[in-house]
C-alpha cells in the first residue's frame, strides 16, 4: 500500500503543467478534440479552427459565455485546454502582469454582473485590491434559484472549467488564495462536474499551490446551498457559508471590503466568471465592440413559457427582445397572440406586447420599462395567460423563500399574495387596487435585501400594464383569459345531447337534465371543477 | 465632521454616526422597535430588521433604516416628508396585522414598545388583515415564558442569548411569513441549555418574553394558615420605586417593609442578611482552600444562572465554584431551622417566599437538592415586577408610605451584604472578609473599587499577608466564558472569580423594572447601592451582630459541620433539565 501511494504522488506530481507543457498539451489535446468532432454532424467547425454548434437556433446567436456547452466533453480537462482553457490565465502569469493592470481591463471593460445587479465587476475586483488585507476571497454565486433559469447551470455542468479559470484570474488580480464556489445541491451534477474539474485542474497544476510554477497559489472549494433562494443574495450567500443561517447582512460594508470573514471578497456570478477568460484573451475593446455602450458584451437568456423552441440563448446586449422570441426560439406556440414578456425570474416585471416590439434586451432599457435583467430568465406569455394570476404565482414564490428577516418582505408581501388570491378567487374589491400599489412600492422602498426590493416587480408592472385585467376581476369578476377557476362560469351550449354523462360526473351534483333534453349547471353550486367539461362527447359545454 | 441637512437644516455630526443617532442630536425622534443599544454594557441589536426607522433621502428611490446607516456627506435626509410617514405607518400596520391584538390581558400591556409606537402614531384600523402566525407558548419552565405569536423577530433576545451571554439557546427557525424564533427542534426552554437568566425578558419590546408569574401562589400563601416569611433581594430596594414612577435609583427599603407588612406577610426579612452569611461562609472556604491546597480559584455561586452555565458548559470546572448556597437558599434553609425554632414553628408550616430581581431564582427554588427533610429551602420567588404589581393590587399609594424596618434575627445587615447587588460585590465583600480572616488584622481600606462599574472583566491583585491575591470579576455570561477559558486553559490564575450572568450584576436582573434601553438607569442603581453601603457603620459581613448571634446560639463554628449541612450544596455536570 505504502509504496503504491507514494508512486501515486510521484506520478501526481508528475502531471503538474508549466507554460511550455501547457502550450504541447493544448496541440496535443486541439487534434484529439477535431478528430472526435469531425465525426459528430452537430458541431461545424469555423475558419479559424474553433468549432460550433451548428443549426439555425444557434447559429443565430453570439456564444461567448457558452462557447464551449455542448460542445467539450466537461470531465476531461484537455478538452477544455483544447479550448485555449486556462489560456488567459497562463499568459498573465507568465508575462507577470500585474492585478492593477487586470483590474483597471477588467473596469474598462465594464462587463457588468451577470447575475443580476449589472455592477461593474471589474469596480468590484478594484476595491478588493485596494483594501490589505491577510486573506481575500473569491467567491463564485452558483447558486441559481429563479424558477425555470438553468443558464448558470449549463455552463457549470458543461464547462466548468471556464468558471474555475475566471475565478484564479480574479484571484491573481486581488491577491486572494482561496476560492468558494457556492452551489445548489440541487445541481448534482454540475456538483460532480465541478468536482471533477477542480480534482483535474488541482493535478494538472492549474489550480493549487504555484500554479503552472509560478508564485501564485489558488485553491477552490464548493459549498452547497441548501435550497434557499434567498442564499443567492451576496450577503446571505456569505453567511451561509460561514456557516450561519443564510439572511441578508445589512449593508454597512461593501462585501469587496468586508466579506466573506470580514475580509475583502469578489463575488461574482457563473456567467460573469465564463466571460473573463474570453476578455484577457481577445482584449477589452474586442468586448466592448460587442453589445451596447453601456452595457457591452452578451448576455445568455433562458427562453421558457408559450415559445416554439425554449431553451438558453445567448445574443449580444441591446439585441431587440423580438428577434429572441421570433427568429431564435421560433415564435408564439400554436399561432397564439404574444400577450407579455417576463423578464428577470421571480421578481422581475412583465413587459407587454405592445412595447415588446421597442425593446432591447440591456440593462437600461429593461429597467425603463419596470423590468429587470435580472439573471436572465424569460419568460414568454399568451392570450391564454391571466397577468393577474401570474403576479399570484411569482408572488407566491418569493412567499415562500423569504427569510423572515424584515418587515416589508416577511409580512408585506405575505400580504400582497393573500389580496391578490382574494382576487383571482373573486373576492376582491376595487379598494385593493390602490392598497396593492401603495404596499408594493412601500417593500420595494424598504426592504433590506435585493430579494425584498424586487419581489413586488411581478405586481407594480402587471398593474402599471395589466390594470384592465385587474379591474375586470375586481369589478366585473371575469377573468378574461379564463384561468382564474373561480370566475368562470361552466355553461352547456345547445349542442347538448342530453346524454347525461356531465350530470353522472359532477362531484357536487349541480346539473340537472331529463334524458335527451339539454342540460342546465346550477353555478351557485358549481365549484369549477371543469369534469363536466372534459366528460361530454359533443364538447356542448363551455366557458364564459 | 460629517456635513449633511436633515428636514432642512444644516447640519453636522462625527463621522461614523448613524442617521438615528445624527437626528437625536438635532432633536429629531425618529421611532424605532428592533434597535436597541446600552451604551454602558456595549451591547448593540443593529439587526435592521423591523424596518419601522426609514428615512427618505432626498433624490433617492429607496428609503433608509435610520439605526444602521451612517451620515455620508452632503445627504439631505427627510424624515417628516409624506412618504416617510406613510410608510413608517404602513410598517407598523405590517407587524400589528401579525400580532395578537389581546393587549387588555396582556403581561406587557402598558409596557410593550409596539403598543406604544401603535399609540404614537395613531393606527385607528389596519388594511392589511391577514393569516397570523400560530405558535404553541411555551410555559414549561419555571421562569420564561415564551409566547412567539407576539413576537416581532426584532432579534433583541437573540443578541442577548448569543452575542452577550453566548449560551446559544434562542435563533431564528423556519422561513418567510412562518420565521419564528425558536429552540433547538423546538425544545420547551428547560430541557435547553437555557440558564434562565431572563436577559431576553429584559430586552424584548413587546409580550413574546415575560417571565412565569407567581403572584397567585404569593397570595394563596398569605390567605393560608400558614407564617409566611418574605426575604428581598439587595437589588430590589434601589429599582422598585421605578414602577412607581420614582426616580430610578431611588432607595425604598423602608416603603418597600411597609408594602409587604401592609400586604400580609408574617414576618419581612433581608436577602441581606444572608448575604453576610453568604461571605462569612465563602471566606472561610477560601481561606480553607487557600491554607489547605485546595483547588483554586474559587468561583462565587450566589447567581443561579452562572451555576447552570458551568453545569452545561465547563464540566471539567465544576469543582470549583464554592459549595455556598446563593444568599436566598441560605436564608430560606435558616427561616426554616433556625428562624422556625426561634418562633417555635415547625419548617413545613412555614412558606418561604423571595422578592428577586432575577427570573433564574424561581428555576433555582425547584432544585430538588436546595432543601432540607423534604422541604424546600424556598418556596416561591416573585420579580421585583411581580412585587410591584402586587403592591398597586393590595392599593396601597406606595410613593406616600411610611418607612419600617426589617423584623428582628435575621434582619440586620452590613455593607457588605448590600453590595452583592452590583458586578463585584460579592468578590469585595469576600475580600473585606478574607482578609481579615488570613491576615487576623484589621482590613483599614473597605473599599476596592477597581472590581466596581460595568467594564467586562475587572482585574485586580490585593496583597494578603504577604501574598499576592489575584481576583477576577465579570458580569455577562459571555465574558465569564471567555474568563473561564483562560483559566480553564492556564492562560490567566486567580484566586477569587465572581460571577454574575447579567451585564451589570443583579441590578441589571431579568426581573427587574423594565429600562427600556436606558443605561443610565442601570448607572443610577449601582450608585444607590454603593451609597447605602457608604452610610452603613458595619461593612463587613463576619461583623454583623446578628450573623454572630446565628452562629453562637445555632450553627457553631463558621464553615462548620452544622453550617455545611444548611449552607452549602453541590452542583452536578450532567444536569439534563429542571
Amino acid at each position: 500500500m505504502t509504496s503504491s501511494s507514494l508512486k501515486y504522488s510521484k506520478d501526481n506530481t508528475d502531471k503538474r503543467l508549466d507554460y511550455n507543457s501547457l502550450r504541447q498539451l493544448k496541440e496535443e489535446a486541439y487534434k484529439n478534440l477535431k478528430k472526435r468532432v469531425l465525426k459528430d454532424d452537430a458541431i461545424g467547425i469555423n475558419e479559424n479552427g474553433t468549432f460550433y454548434l451548428k443549426g439555425d437556433y444557434y447559429e443565430k446567436q453570439l456564444r461567448i459565455a457558452l462557447r464551449n456547452c455542448g460542445i467539450i466533453d466537461p470531465g476531461n480537462i484537455e478538452d477544455s485546454i483544447a479550448t485555449d482553457g486556462y489560456k488567459a490565465l497562463a499568459d498573465l502569469l507568465e508575462n507577470n502582469v500585474s492585478g492593477q493592470q487586470i483590474v483597471d481591463d477588467m473596469t474598462r471593460a465594464n462587463l457588468r454582473g451577470r447575475g443580476g445587479a449589472g455592477f461593474n465587476a471589474g469596480r468590484k475586483w478594484a476595491e478588493a485590491l485596494s483594501h490589505e488585507a491577510p486573506h481575500k476571497y473569491i467567491v463564485c454565486n452558483a447558486d441559481e434559484g429563479d424558477p425555470g433559469a438553468f443558464m448558470d447551470r449549463s455552463i457549470l455542468e458543461l464547462d466548468p472549467h471556464s468558471v474555475l479559470e475566471g475565478m484564479a484570474i480574479a484571484g491573481y488580480a486581488i491577491g486572494a488564495d482561496k476560492g468558494f464556489i457556492y452551489v445548489r445541491a440541487e445541481y448534482p451534477l454540475a456538483v460532480r462536474n465541478l468536482k471533477i474539474a477542480i480534482n483535474q485542474a488541482m493535478e494538472k497544476g492549474l489550480l493549487g499551490d504555484n500554479i503552472l510554477g509560478s508564485n501564485f497559489s489558488f485553491s477552490i472549494e464548493l459549498r452547497l446551498g441548501a435550497g434557499a433562494f434567498v442564499c443567492g443574495e451576496a450577503t446571505a450567500l456569505i453567511e451561509s457559508i460561514e456557516g450561519h443561517r443564510g439572511m441578508p447582512r445589512n449593508k454597512i460594508f461593501r462585501t469587496a471590503h468586508k466579506g466573506l470573514f470580514q475580509m475583502p471578497t469578489v463575488l461574482n456570478n457563473v456567467e460573469t466568471l465564463a466571460n473573463v477568460h474570453m476578455i484577457m484573451l481577445n482584449g477589452v475593446d474586442w468586448f466592448r465592440s460587442i453589445g451596447t455602450k453601456d452595457s457591452p458584451g452578451t448576455k445568455v437568456f433562458s427562453v421558457v413559457g408559450k415559445v416554439l423552441n425554449a431553451g438558453l440563448v445567448e445574443v449580444p446586449m441591446g439585441t431587440p427582445l423580438t428577434s429572441i422570441i421570433y427568429d431564435i426560439s421560433g415564435g408564439i406556440k400554436n399561432n397564439k397572440k404574444l400577450k407579455a414578456v417576463q423578464t428577470g425570474g421571480p421578481s422581475g416585471g412583465c413587459i407587454p406586447a405592445s412595447l415588446v416590439e421597442s425593446t432591447t434586451v440591456d440593462f437600461e432599457c429593461l429597467e425603463s420599462l419596470g423590468s429587470i435583467m435580472g439573471s436572465g430568465g424569460m419568460v414568454v406569455m399568451d392570450e391564454d395567460d391571466c397577468m393577474v394570476d401570474i403576479a399570484r404565482f411569482f408572488m407566491e414564490f418569493t412567499v415562500e423563500e423569504s427569510c423572515g428577516k424584515c418587515t416589508p418582505c416577511r409580512v408585506g408581501n405575505k400580504r400582497i399574495l393573500e389580496t391578490l388570491d382574494r382576487i383571482t378567487q373573486g373576492q376582491g374589491s376595487e379598494k385593493d387596487l390602490p392598497y396593492l400599489k401603495e404596499l408594493s412600492e412601500v417593500i420595494r422602498d424598504t426592504s433590506l435585501c435585493g430579494l425584498g426590493q424586487a419581489a413586488t416587480n411581478p405586481v407594480l408592472s402587471t398593474l402599471r400594464y395589466f390594470e384592465n385585467e385587474y379591474i375586470s376581476h375586481v369589478k366585473n369578476k371575469r377573468c378574461m383569459a379564463k384561468v382564474c377557476r373561480n370566475l368562470l362560469i361552466y355553461f352547456v351550449g345547445e349542442g347538448c345531447i342530453g346524454c347525461g354523462l356531465c350530470k353522472i360526473n359532477c362531484p357536487v351534483k349541480c346539473i340537472e337534465g331529463e334524458r335527451k333534453i339539454r342540460h342546465i349547471i346550477d353555478p351557485e353550486k358549481c365549484i369549477k371543477c371543469g369534469t363536466c367539461m372534459e366528460k361530454c362527447p359533443v364538447h356542448a359545454i363551455t366557458l364564459s | 465632521m460629517i456635513d449633511f441637512t436633515i428636514n432642512g437644516i444644516e447640519a453636522s455630526v462625527e463621522e461614523g454616526t448613524t442617521i438615528l443617532d445624527a437626528a437625536k442630536k438635532y432633536n429629531i425622534h425618529i421611532p424605532t422597535l428592533c434597535h436597541l443599544k446600552l451604551h454602558d454594557l456595549n451591547v448593540e441589536n443593529a439587526s435592521a430588521s423591523c424596518r419601522v426607522c426609514m428615512v427618505e433621502e432626498e433624490g433617492k428611490n429607496k428609503m433608509i433604516a435610520a439605526c444602521s446607516t451612517r451620515v455620508k456627506k452632503g445627504m439631505r435626509i427627510r424624515t417628516d416628508s409624506i412618504r416617510a410617514i406613510r410608510t413608517r405607518r404602513m410598517m407598523i400596520e405590517l407587524l400589528l396585522s401579525d400580532h395578537p391584538k389581546d393587549c387588555l390581558i396582556c403581561p406587557k400591556n402598558g409596557k410593550c414598545e409596539l403598543q406604544n409606537l401603535a399609540a404614537d402614531a395613531g393606527i385607528r384600523s389596519l388594511r392589511c388583515e391577514g393569516e397570523r402566525r400560530v405558535c404553541t407558548i411555551d410555559d414549561d419552565s419555571f421562569s420564561i415564558i415564551r409566547d412567539m405569536n407576539k413576537c416581532i423577530l426584532c432579534k433583541r433576545c437573540e443578541t442577548m442569548c448569543n452575542e452577550v451571554q453566548t449560551v446559544g439557546v434562542l435563533t431564528d427557525v423556519g422561513r418567510g411569513f412562518h420565521t419564528v424564533v425558536g429552540t433547538v427542534f423546538d425544545r420547551p426552554m428547560h430541557s435547553t441549555t437555557c440558564t434562565f437568566c431572563g436577559q431576553c425578558i429584559a430586552v424584548c419590546p413587546t409580550g413574546a418574553l415575560t417571565e412565569v408569574d407567581n403572584t397567585a401562589d404569593v397570595w394563596d400563601a398569605i390567605s393560608s394558615d400558614k407564617t409566611v416569611i418574605v426575604q428581598t433581594a439587595p437589588a430590589v430596594r434601589v429599582a422598585l420605586g421605578e414602577e412607581f414612577g420614582m426616580e430610578p435609583g431611588t432607595v425604598v427599603t423602608g416603603k418597600m417593609v411597609t408594602a409587604l407588612k401592609n400586604m400580609g406577610f408574617d414576618y419581612v426579612y433581608d436577602t441581606n442578611f444572608a448575604a453576610d452569611v453568604t461571605i462569612v461562609e465563602e471566606a472561610s472556604e477560601f481561606a480553607d482552600r487557600f491554607k489547605n491546597g485546595g483547588r483554586l480559584p474559587i468561583l462565587t455561586s450566589c447567581c443561579p444562572s452562572w451555576i447552570k452555565f458551568v453545569e452545561h458548559n465547563f464540566k471539567e470546572l465544576i469543582d470549583i465554584p464554592s459549595s455556598c448556597k446563593s444568599p436566598h437558599e441560605m436564608f430560606g434553609s435558616l427561616a426554616k431551622s433556625y428562624l422556625a425554632e426561634k418562633l417555635g414553628k415547625k419548617p413545613e408550616d412555614i412558606v418561604v417566599v423571595s422578592v428577586m430581581p432575577c427570573v433564574a431564582k424561581k428555576y433555582e427554588a425547584q432544585r430538588p437538592e436546595l432543601g432540607n427533610s423534604g422541604n424546600s429551602d424556598v418556596d416561591i420567588v416573585i420579580s421585583t415586577r411581580e412585587l410591584a404589581r402586587m403592591i398597586v393590587d393590595s392599593t396601597q399609594d406606595f410613593v406616600n408610605l411610611p418607612d419600617s424596618s426589617f423584623d428582628r434575627f435575621m434582619g440586620q445587615s452590613t455593607g457588605a451584604g448590600t453590595i452583592f447587588g452590583s458586578t463585584g460585590g460579592v468578590a469585595e465583600a469576600t475580600l473585606r472578609t478574607a482578609y481579615e480572616f488570613l491576615t487576623g488584622e484589621e482590613l483599614k481600606e473597605v473599599n476596592f473599587t477597581a472590581l466596581r462599574g460595568f467594564e467586562k472583566i475587572k482585574e485586580t491583585t490585593v496583597n494578603i499577608g504577604g501574598t499576592q491575591i489575584n481576583v477576577a470579576v465579570a458580569s455577562g455570561l459571555g465574558n465569564a466564558r471567555k474568563l473561564l477559558n483562560d483559566v480553564r486553559d492556564g492562560i490567566k490564575q486567580y484566586h477569587i472569580i465572581e460571577i454574575m450572568a447579567c451585564p451589570g450584576g443583579c441590578i441589571d436582573g431579568g426581573g427587574q423594572p423594565y429600562m427600556h434601553g436606558n443605561t443610565e438607569i442601570l448607572t443610577k442603581r449601582m450608585n444607590s447601592i454603593y451609597n447605602i453601603d457608604n452610610k452603613k457603620h458595619i461593612r463587613q459581613s463576619h461583623k454583623n451582630p446578628e450573623v454572630l448571634q446565628l452562629y453562637n446560639e445555632y450553627l457553631g463554628e463558621f464553615y462548620g459541620e452544622k453550617a455545611h449541612k444548611l449552607l452549602h450544596t453541590h452542583f452536578y455536570a450532567d444536569r439534563s433539565e429542571i
